[in-house]
């Protein structure tokens, strides 16, 4: 009782930490004038991102952020700036004036405000199914079939199967666009 | 007698090849389908040529109308890659329909047709109370109707083969006809008058396309045109017709109708109007007046096209409605005294201008219009079978004389064409003499003459007699007689319609003879260059003729009246179609079947005879073929001479009354007024300055700045949650 | 956890969003979107612990989705930026037609 007390009390202490780590690294990546410096803080909220979804029990998809989020497209983001050459803060103000910023942020407010509306009064607790601490038991006492990554492939494999080969058509497609858009035309000018 | 209630299967056609009646309108539609396929893949560069193509015009109408189009090239324009198979396609599924017509007669010949046989193919337009099945009703009458279409239907086929096979647009003219005679087989099959319009609206389309065939002619597409207009004044009555029966009946199936019908009260106004309107349909399909001035212009169709649209299927189709429709008319006297006033005024009336026109279509055009009009003196008295009967040796003798003057245009603009003459082809005056190059033709032509102008023991005598007799009989005892026309008491409107019949039979025989004397008698008045190039015309063409030569001699001895028991079996027709139209033909002569005395029966016999051999007579002694001079060399004609051969200026009449001022109302009120000013100005124009206005005000959103369009995109989002959060 | 996860989704997207409003640079603007796709991956993810690992699913498929529009996107930025020597989207108005 004691240790599940403390091991609550440190989840929530853990969940806490990792919330307002990405929250600061996202404030802190929108407001950053220098490219490079406002893509690391933006590898920090997805690391802390990552954490919390192993909090949440998504451990495979934690491995995912970090690899394919963190460790890829990021990468690439990185890699375009410095191929571009844009570590330095430009000349040109890169963000709009005083006023722009008040406006974006009371608009950003407004949207938060109706989203968090929308939360509490009536979705969440439509949301929440009524067997849930019974399911969550039940869950607790089966061992998981397939370990961590069995619950997620299961569907993936199953019922989201066609979804799952489309994604490798839409990938292929992104690459050839890719190469497309990247290639230098040697035939212009 | 109930038959919509008899199940499909327990008729006992369903066990025979009668089932297969479906194929019947399945074959030529695939004829068309293949046919028209090759058309449009094989499209001739050159435009369409013909060997009669000055036909259609008339004389006179162009002076010194030169057909360019087909003497542009004086060798022979090369045949339509595509000849060969359509030449074999067309006429084939034809053949195919016939056998299948002749195999399901010979079963229903089998059975006891009590009862028609219908067959229900697929549920059509099931909407709200309207339930409406495709249908086939197969009964003795659509049977008979079936044999006409298919067997004229092939001969004709057949003929055009050797007529048409050098025209550019050999495989279009194949397509256009099959497809009419998937039609006329849907008309006559079909079980609803809905379906029945599908089909009659269908010939009609096809009667247009095929009258405009050579339509680089101006000419001949107005006279498509003029069909197609002339036709919807009619189509509407029908429309009305068939609005009235399902407001009153609340079914449109031909069974179902004609059992709510017997309920009505006699002469009763629902009858009246639903027959009236019916009626007007009959007069704008069947070319009665005052609709009937489309069908001699139709003549600037190919010549077999007239022989089997315009004279033996498709303009009988009115008739063939009245007599399908006979349960509702024989419940309104006032309307079948009006159906036979209107055909005996027809007949009348048409054959006056039959006796001065100069071009051999012409003569036909309104012979058949004048036929037509003794079919409807038929259907009007309640003479359901002899309307039929008529209708039946008509298709045989008219077509024989089409496709007889179709042989005889055929030759001669073959010949015109080797001599680089550009005459008339289808002006009498231009020819004469003919019987001794063309002798088949015009034997056979002769028995055609014969027969329609009534001469004894050929087929016309033995239909037209019969109507005669059948109008003479009703002016007693019957519905008619009871009932009166405009104040007048209907036994005096039968005794005028049968004057005019008498009448216009007594033409009927002069102007065919004359037609004849001209044409095949007296010199020859080509020119010297082209009697070398007068010949019989190829066998494909002949072969036909003689067909139709036999049925049009002995076609009589379908329906041999009583008087006449000694040469053959006494009313085939009549015991064949009775379970059709009998119940309403005893309704007409008040339950009993119509019975005139030996003797006068005899007289009237006799009268005929004598008024066919009279008119063959005076024609012969009056008229001088060897004082007609050629086209180009004739006179002004003056006096009455004038006024028929301008058709009585109905045409003109027509212009003045009606074209001439819907024109110009059209053109002041509705196109300068409504059209440019209203719709142009204010819808079209306003709408588009109106669309403009508002594209501007877009258009000043578009910056081409993504941060933009970004603050448009959330402030739409948070007007969206907010609708959610407030909701 | 569950409201607070939510909460933290909500906050994060509405950083992204203020910060798509307000940065021009187009690199900035992109990684933005990608930081409104994370937050809505946390949804999905809080989301799944009550009804089941379909909602796992879903975030893979959101993650093969970002990685090609990365790919592509940031060609287009190459292209563009080969084009006209900025990534300044205020200097860039190509869509205005």
């Amino acid at each position: 009782m004691q240790a599940n007390q403390f091991h609550s009390l440190a989840y929530a202490f853990g969940f806490y930490f990792f919330g307002l780590l990405a929250l600061a690294s996202a404030i802190a990546f929108v407001t950053r004038k220098n490219t490079v410096a406002a893509a690391m803080w933006l590898v920090n909220v997805m690391f802390a991102l990552a954490a919390l979804y192993v909090m949440l029990d998504a451990q495979f998809i934690a491995a995912m952020q970090v690899l394919v989020y963190t460790g890829a497209i990021m990468v690439v983001f990185l890699f375009v700036i410095m191929l571009l050459n844009l570590g330095h803060p430009s000349e040109l103000a890169d963000a709009r004036g005083k006023w722009g910023y008040l406006l974006a942020l009371l608009v950003g407010l407004a949207m938060l405000a109706e989203v968090m509306a929308l939360n509490r009064s009536r979705t969440i607790e439509k949301m929440i199914p009524p067997d849930l601490a019974a399911r969550a038991a039940e869950a607790a006492a089966t061992p998981m079939a397939g370990g961590i990554i069995g619950p997620v492939a299961a569907p993936l494999f199953k019922e989201y199967l066609l979804a799952f080969e489309l994604t490798s058509v839409l990938l292929l497609a992104a690459i050839v666009g890719a190469v497309v858009l990247g290639k230098r035309r040697t035939d212009a000018r | 007698m109930n038959p919509a209630m008899i199940p499909e299967g327990a008729h006992p056609l369903a066990a025979t090849v009668a089932r297969l009646v479906w194929l019947l309108p399945l074959l030529p539609l695939l004829g068309f389908l293949i046919n028209g396929t090759l058309a449009m893949l094989g499209v001739a560069k050159i435009g369409p040529a013909d060997p009669s193509a000055n036909g259609g015009h008339g004389h006179g109408e162009v002076p010194g109308h030169a057909d360019e189009h087909a003497h542009d090239d004086h060798g022979h324009p090369p045949r339509h890659k595509f000849a060969k198979i359509v030449s074999l396609v067309g006429p084939g599924v034809l053949v195919a329909a016939f056998a299948l017509a002749v195999a399901i007669f010979a079963a229903m010949r089998g059975v006891e047709m009590e009862h028609p046989y219908l067959l229900t193919l697929f549920s059509w337009m099931p909407v709200g109370d309207l339930k409406l099945d495709a249908t086939i009703l197969l009964d003795p009458l659509s049977m008979t109707m079936v044999m006409v279409v298919t067997g004229v239907g092939m001969l004709i086929h057949v003929f055009s083969v050797g007529y048409m096979q050098d025209d550019p647009g050999y495989p279009r003219y194949f397509a256009y006809l099959n497809l009419f005679v998937f039609f006329m087989l849907l008309l006559v099959l079909g079980g609803s008058y809905p379906l029945l319009f599908v089909g009659w609206e269908g010939v009609g389309l096809c009667s247009y396309l095929l009258i405009g065939f050579w339509f680089s002619e101006k000419a001949n597409a107005d006279a498509g045109k003029k069909a197609f207009i002339m036709n919807r004044i009619g189509d509407f009555g029908f429309l009305v017709a068939m609005l009235l029966m399902f407001a009153n009946f609340g079914t449109l199936d031909i069974l179902g109708v004609a059992e709510q019908a017997a309920e009505l009260p006699m002469g009763g106004v629902i009858a009246t109007t639903i027959a009236l309107f019916l009626f007007l349909g009959c007069t704008g399909k069947s070319a009665q007046i005052p609709l009937y001035t489309w069908l001699p212009d139709a003549m600037a169709g190919p010549t077999p096209v007239s022989a089997l649209i315009h004279a033996a299927t498709m303009v009988t189709a009115g008739v063939y409605l009245v007599a399908r429709a006979s349960g509702i008319f024989s419940m309104a006297p006032v309307a079948q005294l009006t159906v036979a006033l209107v055909g005996a005024a027809t007949a009348f009336f048409a054959a006056t201008i039959g006796l001065k026109q100069w071009d051999i279509k012409k003569v036909l055009a309104y012979s058949t219009v004048s036929q037509l009009g003794y079919m409807f003196v038929a259907v009007g008295v309640g003479a359901y079978v002899a309307g039929i009967f008529h209708l039946v040796t008509h298709a045989f003798f008219k077509a024989l004389l089409f496709l007889g003057s179709g042989s005889v245009i055929y030759v001669l603009h073959a010949a015109y064409h080797k001599t680089h003459n550009h005459d008339d082809a289808q002006d009498m005056r231009n020819m004469g003499g003919l019987r001794q190059y063309m002798p088949i033709t015009f034997s056979l032509m002769w028995i055609a003459t014969l027969a329609i102008a009534g001469i004894p023991l050929f087929s016309g005598f033995f239909s037209k007699d019969e109507i005669l007799t059948s109008v003479f009989a009703r002016i007693s005892h019957s519905t008619l007689a009871d009932a009166s026309l405009l104040g007048m008491p209907g036994g005096t409107v039968l005794m005028i319609v049968y004057g005019l019949a008498v009448a216009s039979a007594l033409m009927t025989a002069i102007y065919m003879a004359r037609m004849m004397l001209y044409t095949f008698h007296g010199p020859n008045r080509t020119g010297e260059g082209e009697r070398p190039h007068l010949k019989e015309a190829p066998w494909v063409m002949t072969g036909p003729l003689v067909v139709l030569g036999a049925l049009t001699a002995f076609g009589g001895w379908l329906n041999v009246p009583a008087l006449l028991g000694a040469i053959g079996p006494v009313g085939g027709l009549e015991h064949f179609l009775e379970p059709v139209v009998g119940e309403a033909a005893l309704r007409t002569t008040l339950g009993v079947a119509p019975h005139l005395p030996h003797s006068t029966e005899l007289m009237l016999v006799g009268a005929a005879i004598f008024i066919a051999v009279a008119g063959i007579a005076f024609a012969v002694w009056r008229l001088k073929p060897a004082a007609l001079v050629p086209r180009k060399d004739a006179p002004e004609s003056t006096g009455i001479d004038r006024v028929l051969e301008n058709k009585y200026f109905v045409d003109e009449g027509y212009a003045a009354a009606f074209v001439n001022p819907t024109v110009n109302a059209s053109r002041t009120v509705l196109w300068k007024g409504f059209d440019a000013g209203i719709i142009d100005g204010l819808f079209v124009n306003g709408s588009a300055l109106l669309a403009r206005a508002f594209g501007w005000m877009g258009s000043q959103l578009q910056t081409g700045q993504v941060g933009t369009y970004a603050w448009v995109l959330l402030i739409g989002v948070i007007t969206l949650l907010g609708a959610f959060t407030f909701r | 956890m569950l409201v607070e996860a939510l909460a933290l989704s909500a906050l994060l997207f509405t950083i992204g969003v203020v910060g798509v409003l307000t940065r021009r640079n187009a690199i900035i603007i992109f990684m933005c979107v990608e930081l409104m796709l994370n937050a809505v991956n946390l949804s999905f993810v809080a989301l799944s612990k009550l009804y089941g690992a379909a909602g796992q699913v879903f975030v893979v498929f959101t993650m093969a989705v970002a990685a090609a529009e990365a790919a592509v996107g940031l060609a287009i930025i190459i292209a563009i930026f080969r084009h006209q020597r900025t990534v300044n989207l205020q200097n860039i108005n190509l869509l205005k037609g």
